[in-house]
């Protein structure tokens, strides 16, 4: 069984749009390994440097709402899928980022506002990691010495893509 | 209960339900461009899987970096002209006959009310204006379209937008979706349709309702929608009137996907624009919109009219009339990029393009290239440019770059002042 999540990077901020996760001038790139060394490049949050060791060391994204908005370019998700971030938690999605996560077989986790205000409490430490189990539902937060669990809505079909694999294995054996 | 228009699309090409509220849709048309779709076949020609599903269906055009600017840019449009004759795509529109995807597609002919039409581009609900259920999707969904004709989505609940009154002198199309997007903010329709309907969209021209459904997804949008009739059949009648005895019948067959009177919308906005004034965004985000009486006066290096939103003829008609006579500012660089050849051709013809370039403008051939910053026209750091695109994040047009979205009367008249200046004075 695939495993989802890792060491969590915090975004905290709303509206986090594609060019920010990955700039149009990359969109020359053929492959999607080229794109790894531009992650989150025009990205300007306090605090964050894109090029740090904690960006680059992340498994999992949490973040506000609507990340994701703009373009439909599915070099967005392929960025964090190269990197080895194949889990975004936020409190929306815009719609195509959200099916190119699910359609790639990565995870794309919406939660309640009070729920993402509570994994923001980890931000602060070093050690914060998450792990995401899909086929359940659930996911687990831990560090600074603490440790909590939250269920999370996903629609069935979404499930499916992700533990297919992704869409394109998915619908060429059903299609 | 009645249907609304996507709705009644959604039923009519259900292939599918693999799950509640999961709806698999057979594709009428699927477009492909030269950025989002070589990763497609790449990956189709990695699974043994080079095939298409229809190669009447797919449609594809090199637009975003043409000519190709270095390299890398050539490798993407040989992928795809590669492909489109190894599959003998006969809808391919390469250097010479190529321009803006959602101005070029619309001009064949190729999109029918009541469609369903995918491509990897997020301003693909422009295509809505036609009465068809059209959404931007990513390079996996766009694969399986190619492949299998297919298409997953969530059904979509739909906003209307009634556009009541008339639009004022000097106020346009954009000024009218800014003030939607303004209204709804960037996520407010997410998982939404956008139906817009009511007295001044029924008095639109299509260019004006390709205007509007254009930014849907600015505000979170899958897709825009107009109710075809009989401004649509006049548009469509070189392509379909084989298929009619008369406009009429063609105006009765595709108003059955109007949305039913009595159809149940998540939302109804009622706006009366009669005292709406032009436009134009102040932040990074399509929804931070002011008056353009509040924002006039700042200055601006680059005036930029172009692309799927603000390219095509009537908004050169517009632009022209303001500039006609005139120098723009020395201060100040003016780009024109009409969105398809023919656009071009026709503003020829007409004059508008001497009109144009007398007044200081560079005339581009037609592509996307300076609206995402990828070609023809990127912002240097700190340069800020008024524009007829349709997105204002930052660095969009360039890294360190400020874009200002707004009319092409109104970026003609900026262009005069070498500012943000209000158009109604030159009209």
């Amino acid at each position: 069984m695939k495993t989802f999540g890792g060491p969590a990077l915090f975004l905290d901020r709303s509206d986090i749009n594609t060019d920010e996760i990955i700039p149009a001038k990359y969109l020359t790139e053929i492959t999607k390994e080229d794109l790894k060394p531009y992650l989150l490049e025009d990205l300007k949050l306090p605090g964050f440097d894109p090029k740090s060791d904690k960006t680059y060391g992340a498994g999992a994204v949490v973040t506000r709402a609507n990340f994701g908005c703009g373009s439909s370019r599915e070099h967005a998700p392929w960025v964090f899928e190269v990197n080895g971030i194949n889990v975004v938690i936020a409190q929306s999605f815009a719609r195509i980022f959200r099916q190119n996560m699910f359609n790639c077989g990565m995870a794309a986790i919406e939660l309640s506002p009070e729920k993402i205000d509570q994994l923001f409490t980890y931000a602060g430490s070093a050690d914060a990691s998450i792990e995401v189990d899909v086929a359940n539902s659930t996911l687990t937060i831990k560090g600074g010495g603490r440790e909590e669990s939250m269920q999370f809505d996903i629609s069935p079909f979404d499930k499916a893509l992700v533990l297919a694999g992704g869409w394109v294995d998915y619908a060429d054996s059903k299609y | 209960m009645g249907m609304t228009t996507a709705q009644k699309i959604f039923a009519a090409h259900l292939v599918d339900e693999p799950f509640a509220g999961t709806k698999v849709l057979g594709i009428d048309v699927v477009m492909c461009h030269e950025i989002t779709t070589p990763i497609a076949i790449a990956d189709l020609m990695a699974r043994g899987k080079d095939r298409v599903f229809d190669n009447t269906k797919i449609k594809a055009v090199i637009d975003h970096v043409t000519p190709s600017k270095d390299s890398k840019t050539a490798t993407q449009a040989k992928m795809l002209r590669d492909w489109a004759r190894r599959h003998d795509i006969k809808d391919f529109f390469d250097i010479g006959a190529n321009g803006v995807c959602h101005a070029l597609f619309p001009e064949k002919g190729f999109i029918r009310p009541g469609n369903t039409v995918i491509m990897g581009d997020s301003h693909t609900c422009t295509h809505g204006a036609f009465g068809a259920f059209a959404a931007g999707v990513g390079t996996t969904d766009l694969e399986v379209g190619i492949l299998k004709g297919v298409c997953a989505f969530r059904e979509p609940k739909t906003i209307r937008i009634n556009l009541n009154g008339t639009l004022p002198k000097g106020v346009y199309a954009k000024d009218a979706i800014l003030r939607v997007i303004g209204e709804l903010t960037v996520n407010g329709a997410t998982d939404r349709v956008i139906e817009f309907g009511g007295p001044i969209v029924d008095a639109m021209t299509m260019e004006s309702r390709m205007t509007l459904c254009n930014m849907a997804i600015e505000a979170g949008g899958t897709s825009g929608i107009c109710a075809p009739d009989r401004v649509t059949v006049d548009y469509l009648w070189p392509f379909i009137s084989d298929s009619f005895a008369s406009k009429e019948a063609a105006v009765a067959e595709y108003s059955k996907w109007a949305s039913d009177a009595d159809a149940e919308y998540d939302k109804v906005i009622d706006l009366d624009l009669s005292t709406l004034t032009p436009l134009c965004t102040f932040g990074y985000k399509p929804d931070q919109v002011k008056s353009i009486d509040e924002m006039a006066g700042q200055p601006v290096d680059q005036v930029y009219l172009g692309s799927c939103t603000n390219g095509r003829l009537e908004d050169l008609r517009v632009a022209a009339q303001i500039l006609k006579g005139k120098k723009i500012a020395p201060t100040v660089r003016g780009i024109l990029s009409p969105a398809t050849p023919q656009i071009y051709k026709d503003a020829v013809a007409e004059g508008l393009i001497q009109i144009f370039m007398d007044a200081g403008f560079c005339v581009t051939n037609p592509t996307c290239g300076a609206c995402l910053g990828m070609s023809n026209g990127v912002l240097a750091e700190g340069e800020v440019c008024a524009s007829t695109t349709n997105r204002n994040f930052m660095g969009r047009m360039g890294k360190g770059g400020m874009v200002h979205l707004l009319s092409p009367a109104t970026a003609a008249a900026s262009a005069i002042e070498g500012k943000l200046a209000d158009p109604r004075k030159y009209l």
